[in-house]
Formats: structure tokens, C-alpha cells, sequence
């Protein structure tokens, strides 16, 4: 990612741009930020937030006209925010805050003619650029036009008040200095800049005609700038009059500076925002009424009216997914983090983990108004670490073993149908599923092999799904190559996917191959009617992977055999496109379990219904929370244990492994009747693991395997053993690759093991010579 | 590493192999880049490093974690 793409990224991002009342408001005054002071009744506070913006609070606080309130997001569920009441109450109770600090001079000097709002604005500005300002008027006091305004709202004493500020601040008034031709034609020879306030009905007489641009106030007169519109007009408007007055300030200092008039300022005046604010869940509420409309409201009324203000903002990907609610930002935020981390040269990379952690099921995309994808960032992020040799090696570690266990001789597996030298068809079930339902598995390929002609193949694998998740492309190329070299010999066929990641992962890698789902094949070919099991008897909710977000043709299929099942369906508010993840994908299991628990803990919530998934993975993670949870294969076939399936509890690591490996003997055995693989000596090693152990070592990833070797270690070839002269155990360790596992063991009288504890660790020791 | 190098409690282990019981010494240790001494119980006659499990699962995974993401 290099400064343009992150610019791009944080600019698609929405959050952070303006709500509508500050996007309309022609000065940009902090509407939200102020009625949020007000809500927490800290008046001081919220009139800070006015003076920052607002030239005059005590004045324009009173009288704002405020075309904030036409576009505020509240219109659509009861009445807009009355800021214009708030204003006035704020500045009614508070007084102006500190002398603003004087600035560094300008060695120039400007004019400001007339003292309507637009000319004090103008003066005000130009004074904080660190001009030296006069102010001419022809009257005797100062404001102009805004002494026409009723004063019961506006008292005289207030503009006296708010105009002595620019005294203090260094501006020299000139009252009854009066405003001709002639004097004007002095005053332009004599200042750098002017400044021609027309703030009222009849305009100050210059002699010469006066046609500004509407945009920069300047005119065809090389340093004069004029502003302003008359009280008696129809569209007056005081935050106009301020607003020109400060475009007009503006245009002179760029004038002054010698830089271009109008570069940049497009966001100067009303604009339309782009940020979103959903009113979803939001209550109609009218805005509050003032007890005494003439006075406006009290304290507590206007805390009562700003309780009713949105606070816009967007945040809609945070509000559905616990990982980016989990680091407590916004994608915006995020890009910029991960631009950080790949820029560290030296020191922590404290983005790793938030990287690492996205499930990529790219719900945020499809919710974000500006399609936003967390999932494209943070994939993108990981390619980068792969190439940089910058990757956690722990993150995926385990994982990517895994898949290298499903694609070694333990289960891999490639065959024709027996019978046949060729293949139309290729069942490929994936490694989740024939590590949950192995039967089923044996029991699908049974039924397609009898349903389809021209021969149905089979192969046994992972996908490469875990490598291309952890953002190793050249890995997953390698897998992928090795598949697509066996397919090819097989002559071709067509890919049958149980798993919608195989589906991904072939449909995208190989776009020559026809893919298509076990949904979609079963919805055709029928489904099988013999020994199939009783439909449940109460609706059940249907999971729809991450993986089949943007595949409405297999949710379809899928629904489509439920209703053939006559299984009634009670849907999710979060299925089909806006479905989400159960906390294993895009590896986030492996990066983060603490947070894969919430994203999983979020998915169970989502109904009392039971839950009926169509991939491995949320069948089990799902099963895993305590969720009663039943796989859609469940009700074609037969499960040949007793027990309820939605009982039934998540197998876990090890024996998912032991699943497949037993699958593939099945396999062989029953289908091509060949002699299966040879053990070996370490899988021969008997263990008791009594349960609660068994989930510290699940947790603990550690498998049934790693155990058996660290035993095999101990006992073949005399490794090291510690003996417990308390307990009478046994702790031996043994280091097959990069992790050391300790095993905590007492040896049983019929050669078993029953295993006490086991943990591990990354860091080695390195031996003494 | 300082973290790694608290002084090591009394274990009621001992190396199965020599039968010796263990004792605090130093050892050197190592994970992505770094190598380091920490303090941790050997058995004094054969150096057999003994890592207890808080440590393991504790402070050593804290480091781990530290130098992965350096």
C-alpha cells in the first residue's frame, strides 16, 4: 500500500466525514460536537465549541437562521434539532471565554468598510490572520444592520459587548468617518486589502460599479473584496452575512499572499456529505417545546432537546461485526494502523494481530454504504507480510499444518470410480466435512456414483484454503497446481464441491473447470429415499457460510432440498448476502480465539431456534459453543451413531484428523478394496486423555499426534523425562519441528498412556555443549 | 528478557534419566532472531532444562508474542 492507495482507502471510509448539520451550516459550525456539550449540560464547553467556528457567538448564537436544521437526520423521526434555540440559550447563560492570543503580525495592512455582520466577520478574521486592520463606519456605533433586528432577541448592549472584542484584539474603528467616493478612493490607495461590507439596503456609495465573484468576493478592482446581504431582503440570513464575510477574509489573505483565489476551497459553504447515519431501531421523537416560546428554552429544556440529537454517524460495519468493534476504530482508522505497520522498520508491529484477525467473510463490504472491504485490506496486508518475511510464524501455523496433514498420504486420495478410466464428475468433499461427517461423506459419494453416469471420481485434500487465508499465494499456487495437475489427468471433469471455500478457492483459482456445488448436483439428481431420517418438527434456522455470500445459486439449492426434506425453515436476519462468519474463517480462530469466541458467540445468539449449517466448519465451531446444531447432510442420510445430531458435540482437532485418515481407509478398503496405509510406531501408541485434559489440549492446539510423539520420543529413542517425586509422573518433551511439547503422563500396566496435562511453547533451548 | 529471568521456585521434579535433582543455572534460549540467557532449573548433572508450565504458557508465550511481532 503506498500513500495514494491508503488516501483512497481512508477517503472511501465514511465515518469520519462531516454530520449534515455541520456539512450545511455555511461556516461549518460543530453542531453535533456542540449539542453533545449541551446533552452533558457543560455550557461552557459547548459555547467553547461555537467560538471555534463561530465569529461572534454572543451575537450570530442569538440570531442564527440555521440551515443546519433543514438537512438534520432527525427530520426523518420526529423534528430536526432546534440548534438555533440551543445557541441562543448556551450564549444567553454563558459568557465569552478567554482573549484569544495575539498572532503573529502581518507587515500588511487591510480596510474594513461598514460594520454589518459580514464587515465585523471580515475584520475579525483578518485581525486572527495578524493584519493590521481599520475598520471604517460612517455611523456612530458599530453593527449596522443588526441593530435593526428586534432587540428583545438582539439587545444593543450584546453587539456593544461582542464588537469591543475587536478592539482588544488590535483592530482601530473609525466611526463617523464618512464613506463617500472620494474617502473610499483614499482608503484603496492607502490599505493593502479592502474589505466592502454590503450588509445593508442602501449601499455604500463608491462611484463605481461593484460586481463580485460570487465564490471568492473579489471584484474587477485589484484589491477590493465585498460581501454581505441586507436585513430587508428575502433571503437574509446573519450565517450567510458571517460566512461571506469570512470567504471574503479568506480571498484578501490569498490575495495578500500571493496565492491562487480558489484552489482548495470547494468545501467552503453548504455541501452535501457523504456520511450515513442509519435510523434503523430509532424512535420518532418531536422536538420539545419551550415553555415560554419568547424566551426560549431554560437549561433544562434544551438538555432535554439536544438528549433527542443522533449524534451522526455511520459505523455501520462496526455495529455488526465484534472484531472491528474489538479494536475499538473504523476501517478508516484501521487502513491507516496497517499503513503504519508495514512502514516500521524497526520496533513493534502492533497491527499484527488486528491484521491476522479478520475472518475475510466481507460482511462489511456488503453493509458499508461505500462498499469498504476490511477483507481486501487485510488479506492484502498479510501478502505483504508473507513477501516481507514479516509474518507472526505462530498465526497461522497450525492451521497450514492441517492442511498439509489432509494433502500428505494420510488423507489425500485421488481415484476413478471403479469401473472406470476416466472421470465426467469429481467429488471433492474438502477436509471440514470429512473430518465431521466422514460417513456422510462416504455415504454422498456412494449415492453420486450411482446417480451420475460417465464416472464419478474422488479426491481427498485441502483445498489450499488455509494458505491463500494466512496470504500465502505462492503455497496455495503450489496446492492448487497439484490439484489442477491430478484433475487434468482425470480428464477434466466437473468439480463437485460439499465445502463453499473449496468452491471459492477452485472456482477463482482455476476459472477452466466447472464447479459446482453438492447443493445444486443433489437438487437435481434427486434426493436419495431410501433409510432417510425424520425432519425435525419445529423450524429450524438456516447457517449460510461466509463463503456463500455472493453464491445465491447454491443458498438456493440448498433451501430448495430443505423444502424437498419438507424441513421448515425460519431464517436468520443475518443470512444469505448478509450472513456471517462463525469465527474459523479467513483463519481467525488461529490468529485470535478470544475473539473468534465473540464473532461465534454473536452468530449463536442470533436465534432459540436450532441451527442447521451446510459447511463443516460452522456445524462444528457451532457445535463447539453449545448451540444445538445439525448439518444438512443429517437429514439425507442417516447418522450411524444414535445420538440426536444436533447433539452432537464438535470433534475438535485431533480427531477430525483421526476422521479422515480413517475415511480414507474406508475408501480403500470398501470401495477400491486396496490395502491401506501402514501405521506408523508413534500412531500405534494407546493414550487415555480424560476429557477436561482433552479440551485444555484442544485449546491449547495441541493434538492427539503431538502427544504420541513426544511418547514415541521418550521411549524409542530415550528422550528426555523428568519423574515427579511427589506424584510418581512423568513430564518428557520433544521438539518434532518449531514447537516443543511437554507431556505430563502416567504409564498404564497395558502399555497405554493416561495423559495428565501437555503444553507447549515456540522458543527453543538451545543445548549446552 | 528480564521477564523471563525471575528466580526459579523449587520443583518437585527431577531428571528421570540420572536421578538427580534440579537446580537453578543458566540457560540460553532462542525464538525468531533473538538468543538469550534466562535463569531456569537443570538437572545438575546432565543440564536437562526443566520449563514448568506457567512459564511456558506465561511469561515465555509473552515474549514469544513480543518477538513475532518485532
Amino acid at each position: 500500500m503506498d500513500q495514494q492507495e491508503l488516501r483512497k482507502l481512508e477517503h472511501q471510509c465514511i465515518q469520519e466525514e462531516p454530520p449534515w448539520c455541520t456539512a450545511t451550516c455555511p461556516i461549518h459550525v460543530d453542531a453535533r460536537g456542540f449539542v453533545k456539550q449541551v446533552r452533558k449540560g457543560d455550557w461552557t464547553g459547548a459555547r467553547k465549541i461555537l467560538a471555534k467556528t463561530m465569529p461572534f457567538p454572543g451575537i450570530l448564537g442569538r440570531i442564527c437562521d440555521h440551515p443546519c436544521q433543514d438537512r438534520c437526520i432527525r427530520n426523518r423521526a420526529g423534528d430536526a434539532i432546534a440548534v438555533g434555540a440551543l445557541e441562543r440559550t448556551c450564549v444567553e447563560s454563558t459568557h465569552p471565554g478567554k482573549k484569544v492570543p495575539p498572532l503573529p503580525k502581518q507587515d500588511k495592512s487591510v480596510a474594513v468598510l461598514g460594520s454589518g455582520f459580514s464587515s465585523l466577520t471580515a475584520a475579525w478574521d483578518l485581525i486572527r490572520k495578524g493584519y493590521t486592520v481599520t475598520l471604517f463606519e460612517s455611523e456612530n456605533r458599530l453593527g449596522g444592520s443588526l441593530r435593526y433586528i428586534d432587540p428583545g432577541l438582539l439587545p444593543g448592549e450584546v453587539i456593544d459587548q461582542e464588537t469591543d472584542i475587536l478592539t482588544d484584539a488590535g483592530v482601530t474603528i473609525e466611526t463617523e468617518h464618512p464613506l463617500n467616493p472620494d474617502t473610499i478612493r483614499g482608503i484603496l490607495e492607502n490599505f493593502d486589502a479592502v474589505y466592502l461590507g454590503l450588509d445593508t439596503e442602501k449601499p455604500i456609495d463608491t462611484g463605481f460599479a461593484v460586481a463580485p465573484d460570487p465564490f471568492t468576493g473579489s471584484t474587477e478592482l485589484t484589491g477590493l473584496f465585498t460581501g454581505g446581504s441586507a436585513p430587508e431582503k428575502a433571503d437574509f440570513s446573519p450565517v450567510n452575512m458571517a460566512a461571506q464575510g469570512r470567504w471574503a477574509a479568506t480571498s484578501m489573505d490569498r490575495y495578500l499572499q500571493n496565492v491562487s483565489l480558489s484552489a482548495g476551497r470547494e468545501k467552503e459553504g453548504s455541501y452535501d456529505t457523504r456520511l450515513f447515519t442509519s435510523l434503523e431501531g430509532v424512535e420518532s421523537r418531536p422536538a420539545v417545546d419551550p415553555a415560554d416560546p419568547k424566551k426560549g428554552y431554560t437549561g433544562e429544556e434544551a438538555v432535554q432537546e439536544a438528549g433527542r440529537c443522533l449524534q451522526c454517524e455511520c459505523l455501520e460495519c462496526v455495529k455488526i461485526c465484534p472484531y472491528l468493534a474489538h479494536y475499538r476504530g473504523y476501517p478508516r482508522k484501521y487502513a491507516r494502523e496497517i499503513y503504519n505497520n508495514a512502514s516500521i522498520v524497526m520496533g513493534e508491529r502492533k497491527a499484527n494481530t488486528m491484521i491476522n484477525t479478520c475472518s475475510l467473510c466481507r460482511l462489511c463490504e456488503t453493509i458499508c454504504p461505500e462498499d469498504f472491504s476490511m477483507a481486501g485490506l487485510c488479506h492484502e496486508a498479510r501478502t505483504d507480510m508473507i513477501q516481507k518475511d514479516r509474518m507472526p510464524p505462530s498465526a497461522h501455523e497450525f492451521a497450514l499444518q492441517d492442511m498439509d496433514f489432509s494433502n500428505s498420504d494420510k488423507f489425500a486420495l485421488a481415484r476413478h470410480q471403479p469401473g472406470f478410466d476416466t472421470s465426467t464428475h469429481l467429488f471433492y468433499p474438502g477436509c471440514h466435512l470429512s473430518g465431521t461427517a466422514p460417513e456422510h461423506v462416504f455415504s454422498a459419494y456412494s449415492y453420486l456414483s450411482d446417480q451420475l453416469s460417465g464416472g464419478v471420481g474422488l479426491m481427498l485434500g485441502c483445498c489450499g484454503a488455509p494458505a491463500w487465508w494466512s496470504g500465502r499465494e505462492a503455497r496455495f499456487q503450489e496446492i492448487l497446481g497439484e490439484f489442477k495437475t491430478r484433475w487434468t489427468e482425470m480428464g477434466t471433469p466437473r468439480i463437485i464441491t460439499a465445502c463453499t471455500s473449496c468452491h471459492q478457492m477452485f472456482s477463482e483459482g482455476l476459472p477452466e473447470a466447472e464447479v459446482i456445488s453438492l447443493w445444486e448436483v443433489l437438487e437435481k439428481a434427486g434426493l436419495p429415499e431410501k433409510n432417510r431420517p425424520e425432519p425435525p418438527k419445529t423450524p429450524v434456522a438456516v447457517i449460510d457460510p461466509c463463503t456463500v455470500r455472493h453464491k445465491p445459486k447454491i443458498r438456493t439449492s440448498a433451501r430448495r432440498l430443505l423444502e424437498a426434506l419438507n424441513i421448515k425453515v425460519d431464517e436468520l436476519k443475518f443470512s444469505g448476502e448478509l450472513t456471517e462468519c462463525c469465527g474459523f474463517g479467513g483463519l481467525m480462530g488461529n490468529a485470535n480465539p478470544p475473539v473468534a469466541r465473540k464473532v461465534l458467540e454473536r452468530r449463536v445468539q442470533q436465534s432459540p431456534r436450532d441451527y442447521l449449517a451446510y459447511c463443516g466448519m460452522c456445524r462444528d465451531r457451532l457445535a463447539h459453543a453449545g448451540k444445538r446444531t445439525v448439518h444438512l447432510l443429517d437429514f439425507i442420510w442417516k447418522p450411524e451413531t444414535a445420538i440426536d445430531p444436533a447433539e452432537r458435540e464438535d470433534p475438535g482437532f485431533s480427531y477430525r484428523h483421526e476422521n479422515r485418515a480413517r475415511l480414507k481407509n474406508r475408501f480403500l478398503r470398501e470401495v477400491w478394496k486396496e490395502r491401506t496405509r501402514e501405521m506408523e510406531a508413534y500412531e500405534k501408541i494407546a493414550l487415555d486423555i480424560p476429557k477436561a485434559v482433552r479440551e485444555r489440549l484442544e485449546s491449547r492446539r495441541i493434538l492427539t499426534e503431538d502427544v504420541q510423539k513426544v511418547l514415541h520420543h521418550v521411549h524409542e529413542a530415550k528422550g528426555p523425562v523428568f519423574e515427579n517425586s511427589e506424584t510418581g509422573r512423568y513430564l518428557a518433551y520433544y521438539r518434532p519441528v518449531k514447537v516443543t511439547f511437554w507431556v505430563e503422563y502416567t504409564p498404564q500396566h497395558d502399555g497405554s498412556f493416561l495423559i495428565h496435562n501437555a503444553y507447549s511453547h515456540r522458543m527453543e533451548i538451545i543445548e549446552e555443549p | 528478557m528480564r521477564k523471563m529471568t525471575d528466580p526459579p521456585e523449587k520443583v518437585d521434579w527431577k531428571c528421570a534419566r540420572c536421578g538427580e535433582t534440579l537446580e537453578p543455572g543458566k540457560v540460553t534460549v532462542a525464538y525468531m532472531k533473538s538468543r538469550f540467557t534466562v535463569d531456569l532449573m537443570k538437572c545438575s548433572e546432565c543440564g536437562l532444562v526443566f520449563i514448568p508450565e506457567d512459564l511456558a504458557t506465561g511469561k515465555m508465550a509473552e515474549v514469544e508474542k513480543i518477538l513475532e511481532d518485532k
